[in-house]
């Protein structure tokens, strides 16, 4: 697995995008698929950001991984902030109108809804979480 | 990000290229507070918008509820994984999409 450890911080967003992007367009990954990873890395890798360390700052690590024989690609991202379980919240109301509507949990159901499949594990005291998206 | 703009009366064109998210957002957001209180109407042609995140819907959703009491926003040219989130999401049935 190849991996990148950088300060958790929103300004890194586009170092880790360009990191990963340099692995699947290596790969011929196709234009879809890789935007909605970049998708899911600014809202997985902003998340943590935001939130993990919080009010202080820290290190996440992100790794990436590709089966061959499954064309699957897996992004892990791992910090030892905070623990928290982002699959654990409810899905937000995606049919409330406008006026109503809140932008919390969008992100992460976003992720749920692009890529094949979301992990959450809790190990080590680190939160690992790892996506993976069929290319 | 890219952001250009055309004011023709009181009707406002803005054209997002590139990247819309957490550390663009902030700047779409900016340019719509500074130029939406002069516009009656809102037209945003993602045209060149490669995709968007949630930081950019939490954008789009404040500029449309702010453009909503005057003539409102319209989103226009929208590629097809910016259209997929807006499926996804929901934001097809809140947004006035071209």
């Amino acid at each position: 697995m190849k991996e990148m450890t950088l300060e958790a911080k929103i300004e890194n967003i586009p170092r880790v995008t360009a990191f990963i992007d340099e692995q699947l367009e290596a790969l011929d990954c196709p234009m879809k698929a890789q935007m909605q990873i970049d998708v899911a890395i600014d809202e997985l890798f902003g998340n943590i950001s935001h939130y993990a360390y919080a009010p202080g700052s820290g290190e996440a690590t992100v790794g990436f991984d590709f089966d061959e024989t499954a064309r699957t690609v897996s992004v892990v991202f791992s910090d030892r902030g905070i623990p928290f379980d982002p699959l654990g919240r409810s899905d937000p109301d995606v049919n409330a109108p406008a006026q109503e509507r809140d932008i919390g949990g969008l992100g992460i159901f976003l992720v749920k809804k692009t890529m094949d499949s979301l992990e959450y594990r809790f190990e080590n005291g680190k939160n690992v979480l790892t996506i993976k998206k069929k290319i | 990000m890219n952001i250009s703009k055309k004011q023709n009366g009181t009707s406002l064109e803005i054209a997002v290229e590139g990247r819309l998210d957490t550390t663009t957002a902030p700047e779409l957001e900016e340019e719509l507070s500074k130029s939406m209180p002069g516009a009656q109407s809102l037209i945003l042609d993602f045209a060149n918008l490669a995709y968007i995140s949630s930081a950019g819907l939490r954008v789009l959703l404040a500029a449309h509820k702010a453009m909503a009491p005057k003539g409102g926003m319209k989103v226009i040219h929208v590629n097809e994984i910016v259209q997929e989130v807006f499926d996804v999401t929901g934001f097809v049935d809140i947004l006035d999409i071209e």
